[in-house]
């Protein structure tokens, strides 16, 4: 067993290249990685976690590296992870987020990252929570994620952030888009960038009325219509652990922004502040930290399953027989995988 | 995932001044398509800016992109900053327009192979691998 011990000492002086290797090896799942991770791990969170999600070409890198730099004229430091997708086909990825952070690159006060999403279907990598959990106890003071461009249904970005943000562009679609399930639930901060567009004004204002309506809002300045209290449907409607943000005193900003010649993005910065604020004082911060725990330890659990499913080599030729008595219609899936984990599990 | 499956993680850069990124672009793709984790900095980088991202990133592989002729500074400057960061395992390699006695100046100088124009893709790649397998069995 590989105990990384050196590297751990590395980490813990501060040394930026013991980082990089630290989340090549649980990136990578090497040997020891578990280990390494309990090593470092082992404190309070600190950092404020911020992600930045979206559908792709929305501006997400540039704006993160707006940010960043803001972030840096504070003198604080910012750690970047910036995810992009591998390919089905070849298992290699391209990652070019780096190239709207180029202004980054020598200041060092700021890490940056970019990770391949390695199969995992979420927006993120499989490991990006993890290397988020590397970047905290290395003491950035702010982690910016960025995830791939997403569709609807890519939201593992809550899991890893404490704000999230959802960048998107005056092109992104109608007052029903902005009522859909998915991506737009997710937001704690709506941002729409490339706002010198057209189009930028009324995608604005369609958010902010369908936020308006989720909130309850159209219920609520209603009296009381033909004996019935609207306000309480709506809010019943809602599901109640819900990790939306709404509903506790949280009102989602629509900002506008141009990224690229940083307009809007001191409010952008000014809202984050807002939002951590609002964490902080209203519970949620835990709230969130504890279903982040969870959540891991679901995670955690499931892979070391898999591993010793795989290890125990009852998955590869070893299933030969059971699958002939399936075929032979002696067996079902079921049966056979019962039996299997009778014998894990022992 | 057992290491032998290790993602093989290569920064491809363009250094200095020339525009000229059609090779950088055509061998980002190809690594991709290789399986290969390429991370593209895009135009113009310096030296300092290319050790800085290689280090970040954790990489196994540096290739550089250079029809500007000035490749008998590029290189040996990456290379000791390089070492200098502490990454002396880094394989630096590359390709562009480069005199055959440059490329025999600079490989008996500790840089990779390099490549020149006309040379298939696979060449660079196949390159890249054995390199990367004779790493791994050390």
């Amino acid at each position: 067993m590989i105990l990384h011990q050196e590297l751990l000492e590395r980490f813990r002086a501060g040394k930026v290249p013991a980082l990089a290797r630290a989340i090549s090896i649980v990136e990578d799942e090497r040997e020891g990685f578990q280990d390494l991770l309990h090593a470092v791990l082992q404190r309070e969170p600190s950092t404020c976690r911020i992600g930045f999600t979206g559908p792709p070409g929305a501006g997400k890198s540039t704006l993160v590296a707006a940010a960043a730099t803001q972030y840096r004229a504070q003198e604080e430091h910012i750690g970047i992870v910036a995810v992009d997708p591998t390919s089905p086909y070849s298992g290699g990825a391209l990652l070019g987020d780096r190239i709207r952070m180029n202004d980054l690159t020598l200041d060092p006060g700021i890490f940056i990252r970019s990770m391949a999403t390695r199969g995992s279907l979420g927006g993120l990598a499989t490991t990006t929570k993890e290397v988020v959990d590397l970047m905290d106890a290395f003491g950035f003071d702010r982690v910016l994620a960025e995830t791939v461009g997403v569709g609807q249904t890519e939201l593992e970005i809550t899991a890893a952030a404490d704000t999230v943000i959802v960048v998107l562009v005056p092109e992104s679609g109608d007052a029903i888009q902005a009522m859909k399930a998915g991506l737009m639930e997710i937001a704690d901060i709506f941002v729409v960038n490339k706002a010198d567009r057209p189009g930028s004004d009324r995608v604005v204002k369609d958010l902010r009325q369908a936020l308006h309506l989720r909130a309850g809002g159209v219920g609520k300045n209603m009296p009381a219509h033909h004996g019935v209290d609207l306000s309480r449907l709506v809010r019943q409607e809602r599901s109640q652990d819900a990790p939306s943000s709404e509903g506790a005193g949280w009102e989602i900003p629509v900002l506008s922004t141009v990224a690229q010649n940083g307009t809007g993005v001191e409010e952008l910065l000014t809202s984050i502040e807002a939002h951590r604020e609002w964490l902080a004082s209203s519970g949620a911060l835990h709230v969130r930290r504890r279903a982040r725990a969870r959540g891991r330890v679901e995670d955690v659990v499931d892979r070391e399953l898999r591993r010793v499913a795989r290890r125990s080599g009852v998955m590869g030729a070893n299933l030969d027989p059971h699958l002939d008595l399936i075929q032979a219609g002696e067996g079902t899936p079921y049966s056979v995988a019962r039996e299997i984990l009778k014998g894990l599990l022992r | 995932m057992p290491d032998s499956e290790r993602k093989i993680r290569v920064l491809v850069a363009k250094p200095g001044l020339d525009g000229h990124d059609r090779g950088a672009k055509v061998i980002a793709s190809s690594f991709r398509d290789a399986g290969f984790e390429v991370i593209y900095t895009g135009l113009h980088q310096t030296p300092e800016m290319i050790v800085s991202a290689s280090v970040q990133e954790d990489v196994d592989v540096v290739a550089m992109s250079i029809l500007s002729g000035a490749h008998l500074t590029l290189f040996p400057r990456v290379k000791e900053l390089l070492n200098e960061a502490g990454s002396g395992h880094v394989l630096l390699t590359g390709g562009g327009i480069i005199p055959e006695d440059d490329i025999a100046e600079l490989e008996a100088s500790g840089v990779g192979r390099l490549f020149g124009p006309g040379t298939p893709t696979s060449a660079a790649i196949d390159y890249i691998r054995e390199w990367f397998a004779g790493q791994e069995a050390v």
